[in-house]
């Protein structure tokens, strides 16, 4: 029997991971998203004997990770941007040691304390490394609370198929809005001893070593050349998106997260005006479907990209579509949300003809 | 071994051939099943080395190397794990204590130790440092004070002698500047979560047995899981005192030692 709740985006996200079997959160509070620790710290341990602990800063939360995710254990944090940011540092290290490990961002308007109202100008960070070095995380960027859900357990998956660090980026209006989901049944917390997992060296196997310090530059050069062809086979493997009505519109609406809800409800009033939109939905940022946007630009006028950021997807985009049409952009800063009308109001002038 | 020595010459591994120092006829004692072979890249006569031998030799005594998992810290100890012959993991500098956190929470059966420097554990680190020791994590914390940054070339550390000269207090540690040399292990001592806390060095044969029984301790109390063990080891580096092994010793007796004295700071009360 399907198992329906309304549930709050964060508790929500809390519940999937408990349920996916999770053995540890590290975390620190920070609006929007404390609800996640909350609900652990009250629900977690009692039901599966994971463990929740409250660290004293997201620095000592992700280098509880880096431990914890080093013997094999099914280990996760979230946070919010600033809290993403001085964790940095440590993603770097986990990326290039190849630990597995889901990290939460929901995404609080920036720069610097901004405002604690919903964004999405944590992209860069988020897609592009963030931290130093070479280095990627699996970036999931849902659009539901369903989605939320569904990419917490996506998201231990990946990381365990690709020993890489994975992201769900998502946003203070995702974590704080309330929705019916659909609950997966619960996964048994079992742990199985990985030969590379440092969880005491016995007779029959060489002793496992967590580092990233490879001294020697051709060490390193041979561990950043590896990581890169990771990197390589996740893009092959691993895209995902949504693609609505793409192949017969003029004008195709892109963006990512909550937004694209925004933009399908646009697209909809648009359709009573006659005008044809399409609406692309990126749902793993990284690996980003260049190639699907680059083709589905073969038939379309123009594109319009609408984020909560200066224009950070934007780039991306613009790359896939390589010069073959215009890309027009909406973005909203500092936690306003873009309303379906004024992204409807753009896609009349564009469709007349009007660029800005 | 300083990192710009290493810039230099960043080929150690194979500048000390194994073949030119392990031969039998310089053989006096053996190496614990807790070491690798593989030779140690620390200057001539650096505590470092005597530290982690007395590790390894409590690791093999209490024969739970397939129970132990340690951190290294990032200081000149950054390849510990390249030593001891058990499972490690390299952390962040300053990070090693809630690395160590993260392990024994998801892993409460194994025996956990981190291994850190006096910046990495007392400047950078120094967060981490407290907030372990406060929660008590059933963990032992092993404190190599030098009283400098040996890794990056000697600059001043927290616990840098008022006066004491390195390349960032050229002219010696003035308080007015610089501050107080930081005793962290008279201020973890005061912590509740703290169960064992105590100061020894390695710089002579009776200071040796004793610092091993303290490591000993730390393991023995993780085991009856009584709390968080922190043990100060006060060492040298004869390096970037710029001074040979034996003057360096004499140095940390008449200096180190009167500032940072040797002794428990907290032990076990008497249960009824
Ligand atoms: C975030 C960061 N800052 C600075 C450094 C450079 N660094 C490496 S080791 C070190 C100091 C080490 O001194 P200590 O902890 O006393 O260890 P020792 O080498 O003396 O044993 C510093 C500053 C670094 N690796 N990472
Ligand atoms: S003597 Fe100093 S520089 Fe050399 S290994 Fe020891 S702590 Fe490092
Ligand atoms: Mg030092």
């Amino acid at each position: 029997m399907k198992e329906l709740k309304l549930m709050k985006g964060n508790e929500a996200l809390a519940e999937a991971a408990i349920r996916a079997g999770c053995d540890a959160y590290f975390g620190y509070p920070i609006t929007p998203q404390s609800e996640v620790l909350e609900y652990l710290a009250k629900e977690a341990h009692a039901r599966t004997g994971m463990v929740v602990l409250q660290a004293e800063s997201e620095i000592a939360s992700i280098n509880m990770i880096y431990g914890a995710a080093g013997t094999g254990k099914k280990v996760m944090t979230s946070s919010s941007s600033p809290g993403i940011s001085l964790m940095q540092e440590g993603l770097s290290y986990i990326a290039c040691a190849e630990l597995p490990c889901l990290i939460v961002n929901v995404v609080r308007a920036g720069p610097g304390l901004g405002t604690i109202q919903p964004s999405q100008s944590d992209y860069f960070q988020a897609v592009k490394g963030g931290g130093h070095g070479d280095y990627r995380l699996i970036v999931l960027a849902p659009s539901t609370i369903q989605e939320m859900v569904d990419h917490t357990k996506l998201g231990f998956e990946l990381a365990f198929k690709w020993r890489n660090p994975v992201m769900i980026l998502t946003d203070g209006a995702l974590g704080q809005m309330m929705e019916k989901v659909e609950l997966f049944p619960h996964i048994e917390r079992k742990f199985e001893l990985l030969p590379w997992a440092t969880t005491g060296k016995t007779k029959d196997r060489e002793r496992s070593i967590i580092t990233s310090l490879h001294i020697q530059p051709e060490k390193m050069q041979e561990t950043n050349l590896h990581l890169q062809r990771k990197y390589r086979s996740i893009e092959k493997e691993e895209i995902r998106f949504e693609s609505r009505n793409c192949e017969e519109a003029d004008v195709i609406l892109l963006a990512f997260g909550l937004v694209a809800r925004i933009c399908k409800k646009a697209a909809d009033l648009a359709a009573e005006k006659g005008i044809k939109v399409g609406v692309f939905r990126p749902i793993t940022l990284f690996p980003f479907p260049y190639e699907e946007i680059n083709r589905i630009a073969d038939n379309a006028r123009i594109f319009l990209t609408v984020e909560m950021n200066a224009g950070q997807m934007l780039e991306d985009v613009k790359l896939a579509v390589n010069g073959k049409l215009p890309v027009e952009f909406i973005g909203r800063m500092g936690g306003i949300i873009p309303t379906p009308e004024e992204i409807l109001n753009r896609i009349v002038e564009i469709n007349e003809g009007v660029t800005v | 071994m300083n990192e710009r020595r290493m810039l230099s010459d960043n080929h150690y591994e194979d500048v000390i051939a194994e073949e030119s120092v392990c031969i039998s006829d310089n053989l006096v004692y053996d190496r614990p099943e807790t070491l690798t072979s593989t030779p140690m890249h620390y200057c001539p006569g650096c505590g470092h080395g005597v530290a982690h031998r007395l590790i390894a030799e409590v690791i093999e005594e209490l024969d739970i190397q397939d129970k132990t998992i340690g951190v290294a810290p990032v200081g000149c100890a950054v390849f510990a794990y390249n030593y001891f012959n058990i499972d490690m993991t390299e952390a962040a500098h300053g990070r090693a204590s809630a690395v160590a956190t993260g392990i024994k929470r998801v892993l409460p059966e194994k025996y956990v130790f981190s291994y850190q420097g006096d910046g990495d554990l007392a400047a950078i680190g120094t967060g981490e440092t407290i907030h372990t020791c406060n929660r008590g994590e059933n963990i032992l914390i092993i404190f190599i004070n030098n009283g400098i940054y040996g890794m990056t070339g000697g600059q001043m550390a927290p616990t840098t002698l008022v006066g004491m000269k390195s390349t960032t207090t050229p002219m010696g540690r003035d308080v007015h500047d610089m501050g107080y040399p930081l005793k962290i292990t008279e201020l973890i001592a005061q912590l509740p979560g703290v169960y064992y806390c105590t100061r020894v060095a390695v710089n002579s044969p009776n200071h040796v047995r004793k610092a091993k029984k303290a490591i000993y301790n730390g393991f023995k109390y993780q085991e009856l899981k009584k709390g968080l063990s922190f043990v100060e080891i006060v060492t040298n580096c004869p390096s970037n005192w710029k001074m040979t092994p034996v003057e360096s010793n004499k140095w940390l007796e008449e200096n180190m030692l009167p500032f940072y004295p040797l002794g428990d700071l907290k032990v076990p009360q008497k249960e009824n």
